[in-house]
């Protein structure tokens, strides 16, 4: 029980992930396969940026009054988060995006070409 | 304008990418523009690859810092003998694709050029980040981009080919997303994403758990993405239903750089020691390479579409780079690297050759191909030097590569992989003799269904040669050309490169 | 097929938002490398705020106003712009992307402006041409 309440960011992100490869595998329709291929991405940028959290740490942004121009203020780097994760994951959110909008352009084209988006259909359209 | 050899590394990768921007501005402008452009920043590429591998062969490694910021803080390029050989590799065949391409683009999307090639610039540019990038992150950023590039160019092909390329899509994104988590566990546990470095921290936390979960999902990620028995299944729909021109880019390339991002995980980041002794990755790979050569072979003997059966050969070998990694000594390992640099010319010179036929002739099934050696001479004969490469007959560069992984297989006792690869190269036998017997001679119960009285009638008496327009001639022959002269001088290569890329403790 | 609204407080609404909504975005863009925000997230608000155009007037309006010649232009710009400022650092002698070199007065702070104005504007173009191929469709 310790282990679930203190490591309870990876439970959610094992979950998520699963319930993204169950719908990519068992469902027939092919718009509920790319929504979970999206909850897949999600599920792993999620549990990415929950392991640059600290207890009682801020947000990365220096202040105005930290500034440059202003006076020399020492920053201690263990009062903030890690930015690092948040700025991979941000080029991980745009690659699912990017992804996203490839799937969604082919499903217009095998909708074109086949009337329908059942894979059981079209996989007996194409035999 | 800073001149220097230095800037070299950041060119090759930095010229295609600005080179697809331009692409397709300029060919809204004048369509004819667009191909001798990509010709041109290809042709730059190749140049630049060409002086960074001098300079890596005479000096040794070469690094680049992007940005002006020293690693572990920036992102390091970092290319050593390995790199380089991709490098060229890559630049050269994918200068033969883009010649190859004018004339099959021309008939086949008649309209969307400047698009086309702007994607196909793109993916070159992904490809070469690949190899060339030293940062683990860098690498899933350009593996997406080749990847998204190779849905989007295959699902312009024929009617199959939304739905293939819908599959790539999926399993595509499971494998890169695997690849992600693995990065992402090891950044957890040593807190650097770069890879000279991963090397130096992680001998330590060998016996650690996370370091172990993440080797695997990496592995498992990649061979999504390399097309590895039993992950292969998106490989023969997506690569047979492509444009001819597209399959003669990707199918070459991409799994071999698939096979590059393995070795570089098992043994430049996690090292010999953790890949060999802690994990009993060898075991798995080498009985799962097997399996695949099996499977390839035996898949490919039931096809009677051409492209399929390549498809399929394609299968068997990565097959054969992935047994040659598995042995882990160091015959096995310069075969799987010789290998790779084979494979990309003869796939290359395989698949230009199919598309040549499928512009001539239109059709693509093995029984329909009578009398084609007088009608296409060349290209018959281009196809049956890559098919005899394939088999592994001197000097030819398949045999010297095949020679090399059953040296290593001896070397490491394992009797099973010596019988696997003889017997492939059996069955590659078969499957080509069937091809080169279908086009040159015409059987008279191929026609009549008469199974008793098989004789071969004569040709017709005048049959012209009708070959393939020259832009696509001259890749075919060049391919051809290559595999004879990487087959003699194959010692000349493993001497210079290969044996600096393989680990020294081997 | 998207037609025009017929309740007007939906059109007079999204009417008195739009300028609001680009100029939010263009500040989410401007900011981005001292508070939350950025090229992307900027991007995204400014598609959002086209996208939000074109579901209450009707796509035959919101057609007219970004022509698809137009988002091409766009998004190469964008891409051009990034790697153009990190070729302008080659040219001048150090690495690739290497602000430090730039002949301004805060080199590195206006490289990472620049290049958050450049993938901002792709990024607008790419969701305005995703969300317009999946209108345009028989």
């Amino acid at each position: 029980m310790d282990l679930l309440i203190s490591h309870f960011n990876y439970f959610i992100s094992i979950c998520l992930m699963m319930v993204g490869l169950y719908a990519m595998m068992a469902k027939m329709n092919l718009v509920k396969k790319l929504i979970g291929m999206n909850i897949f991405q999600w599920s792993i940028i999620l549990f990415f940026v929950s392991t640059g959290a600290k207890h009682g740490a801020t947000i990365p942004i220096v202040e105005a009054g930290h500034s440059h121009h202003g006076a020399e203020v020492i920053l201690q780097a263990s009062h903030y988060v890690n930015p690092l994760p948040h700025v991979l994951m941000l080029t991980a959110i745009v690659v699912g995006v990017a992804t996203t909008g490839v799937a969604l352009a082919l499903l217009l084209r095998i909708y074109r070409t086949y009337h329908t988006l059942e894979e059981d259909e079209i996989l007996q359209k194409m035999r | 304008m800073n001149t220097d050899q230095s800037q070299l590394p950041i060119l090759i990768v930095v010229i295609p990418l600005l080179f697809s921007l331009i692409t397709p501005v300029v060919g809204w402008w004048k369509r004819q523009w667009c191909c001798p452009l990509v010709i041109t920043a290809l042709a730059l590429s190749l140049i630049s690859s060409v002086g960074v591998a001098y300079r890596v062969v005479v000096d040794g490694p070469v690094s680049y810092y992007l940005g002006g910021w020293e690693p572990p803080w920036g992102i390091e390029y970092r290319i050593d003998h390995l790199s380089a050989l991709m490098t060229l590799v890559l630049t050269f065949i994918s200068l033969l694709a883009a010649i190859y391409s004018k004339r099959s683009i021309e008939r086949e999307l008649p309209e969307r050029e400047p698009s086309f090639y702007c994607v196909f610039l793109l993916l070159i540019t992904g490809l070469l980040g690949i190899v060339v990038t030293g940062d683990m992150f860098n690498l899933y950023v350009f593996l997406e981009i080749a990847s998204l590039a190779a849905y989007a160019l295959i699902a312009i092909g024929e009617k199959g080919a939304a739905f293939s390329a819908f599959r790539y899509v999926i399993v595509g994104t499971i494998g890169a997303c695997f690849y992600l988590l693995g990065v992402g566990y090891l950044y957890i546990v040593t807190g650097s994403l770069n890879m000279a470095d991963l090397s130096q921290i992680l001998p330590q936390l060998h016996h650690s758990r996370v370091v172990l979960v993440a080797f695997g999902f990496l592995l498992i990620g990649i061979a999504m993405k390399m097309a590895l028995f039993p992950l292969h299944i998106w490989l023969p729909d997506s690569y047979t239903y492509a444009p001819s021109a597209v399959s003669a880019l990707v199918a070459p390339l991409m799994t071999k750089v698939g096979a590059y991002v393995m070795i570089r995980i098992m043994f430049s980041i996690f090292g010999p020691v953790f890949s060999i002794e802690i994990v009993p990755t060898t075991t798995l790979l080498t009985s799962v390479a097997a399996i695949a050569i099996l499977v390839g072979c035996i898949m490919a003997l039931a096809q009677v579409d051409l492209k399929r059966m390549l498809s399929y050969i394609l299968v068997a070998e990565v097959g054969y780079i992935a047994l040659g990694v598995g042995l882990a000594n160091r015959n096995g390992l310069t075969g799987a690297i010789l290998h790779i640099v084979n494979d990309a010319f003869m796939m290359a010179c395989l698949f230009f050759a199919v598309g040549a036929v499928v512009y001539k002739t239109g059709t693509r099934n093995i029984y329909q191909l009578k009398y084609l050696h007088r009608r296409m001479p060349f290209t018959m004969g281009a196809l049956v030097v890559a098919g005899l490469s394939v088999i592994g007959i001197p000097p030819l560069c398949g045999f010297f590569s095949k020679w090399y992984l059953i040296l290593g297989a001896i070397d490491g006792q394992q009797w099973p992989f010596v019988v696997v690869l003889l017997a492939s190269s059996l069955l590659s036998a078969i499957l080509f003799f069937r091809v080169i017997d279908n086009a040159y001679f015409d059987h008279i119960h191929a026609r009549n269904g008469d199974l008793h009285h098989e004789s071969v009638i004569s040709p017709p008496e005048r049959m012209e040669i009708d070959e393939a327009p020259l832009s696509m001639l001259v890749p075919t022959l060049v391919a051809a050309l290559g595999i004879v002269v990487l087959g003699v001088s194959s010692m000349k290569i493993i001497s210079t490169m290969i044996q600096h890329a393989v680990p020294v403790s081997f | 097929m998207i037609r025009r609204q017929d309740s007007i407080i939906i059109t007079t609404l999204t009417r008195l938002l739009t300028p609001f909504i680009q100029l939010f975005g263009l500040y989410v863009i401007m900011h981005g490398h001292s508070s939350p925000g950025g090229g992307f997230q900027g991007g995204v608000i400014l598609g959002a705020g086209f996208i939000l155009l074109a579901i209450s007037f009707g796509i035959d309006e919101a057609k007219q106003r970004f022509s698809e010649g137009l988002i091409a232009v766009f998004s190469s710009a964008g891409v051009f712009i990034f790697a153009g400022i990190g070729l302008l650092c080659l040219f001048l002698g150090a690495n690739y992307l290497d602000y430090g070199i730039l002949p301004v007065v805060e080199p590195r702070s206006l490289g990472m402006l620049g290049v958050e104005i450049g993938i901002g504007i792709t990024v607008m173009a790419v969701m305005i041409s995703i969300f317009r191929d999946l209108l345009t469709f028989e």
